[in-house]
């Protein structure tokens, strides 16, 4: 009788002591938050635990990244499982070509048709302005050219 | 950052301030180019001056500013010409015939995009032709 009221203390005691060890979700969360912080590949994951579940969100910039985003959370003590929601970044659009050629040379006809006084050359992708313009109207005939994206414009209009 | 980066600073950081999307920055044979959509002509007008300021009536020749207005099928815009009528073409192109006019001051309706310089557009008539989008200031 004594010997089973003993066990059962015991009993009591591991059990309290078990869940005693059992880390706190928000602990743990901050220890993966932290570990992801001294990553540079991850430093775009975030982590949400809810029950030893770590949910990680975000966006890192490849699937090695996000495949170890998933191992680093499961290196955690206290995470029973994770849930892999981060994403890839996708990449930066290409920058526009730069344009040269003939759609360059029938852009800069187009651009300067208002503005009879203007002269321009097109060569190898170089624009170059000669001739007169009224400084109110420099931006319009600039925007114009630029939004074709040609290498270079060489202003040399002389500016009324 | 490089010289010209640092150059063109204060405009780069108005670009991204101003959440200027596709922003895209590159620098080819030491002329910078930087390109996206602004979401109003107001940005794009700003850029332009700070452009002037850092480098004035835009001598040096070492920026290529390709940042235009983002407007999609349906988006009226006014007709910003001086003072004429602006010419709305068959095609994108001036050698091409001219199939109606919007006045100075009217407002069109954008229908697409041939590209950056032309937009196909009806006027106030219901005429549907391309129009230099320089001349077009999206509402």
């Amino acid at each position: 009788m004594k010997f089973s009221k003993n066990l059962i203390a015991v009993f009591f005691m591991a059990s309290v002591l078990f869940f005693g060890c059992k880390p706190k979700d928000s602990d743990v969360q901050a220890k993966i938050t932290e570990k992801f912080a001294s990553m540079p590949e991850l430093t775009g994951a975030t982590a949400s635990v809810s029950g030893g579940v770590a949910t990680l969100s975000g966006e890192v910039k490849d699937d090695a990244a996000r495949t170890l985003a998933e191992s680093t959370a499961k290196d955690i003590k206290g995470v029973k499982s994770v849930t892999n929601n981060t994403t890839v970044t996708p990449p930066p659009p290409p920058p526009p070509a730069i344009a040269t050629g003939t759609d360059l040379s029938k852009g800069v006809t187009d651009a300067t048709k208002d503005f009879p006084a203007v002269k321009a050359t097109v060569d190898n992708g170089v624009v170059t302005l000669t001739g007169t313009i009224k400084r109110s109207d420099l931006p319009k005939l600039m925007q114009s050219i630029s939004s074709l994206n040609p290498a270079k414009i060489n202003n040399q209009l002389t500016i009324k | 950052m490089s010289a010209l980066q640092d150059k063109y600073k204060e405009l780069l950081d108005a670009a991204t301030a101003a959440d200027v999307s596709n922003l895209n920055v590159s620098e080819v044979n030491n002329v910078l180019h930087v390109s996206g959509e602004a979401a109003s002509g107001e940005t794009k007008d700003k850029l332009w001056d700070i452009y002037n300021k850092i480098d004035p009536d835009y001598r040096t020749g070492d920026l290529i500013l390709d940042v235009n207005v983002a407007a999609g099928a349906g988006t009226k815009a006014t007709v910003t010409t001086d003072s004429t009528n602006l010419n709305i073409r068959k095609g994108p192109g001036t050698d091409q015939p001219i199939v109606g006019k919007a006045a100075h001051g009217a407002t069109v309706t954008l229908l697409s995009k041939a590209n950056d310089q032309w937009w196909l557009i009806k006027n106030e008539n219901g005429d549907e032709g391309y129009a230099y989008a320089q001349y077009l200031s999206p509402q």
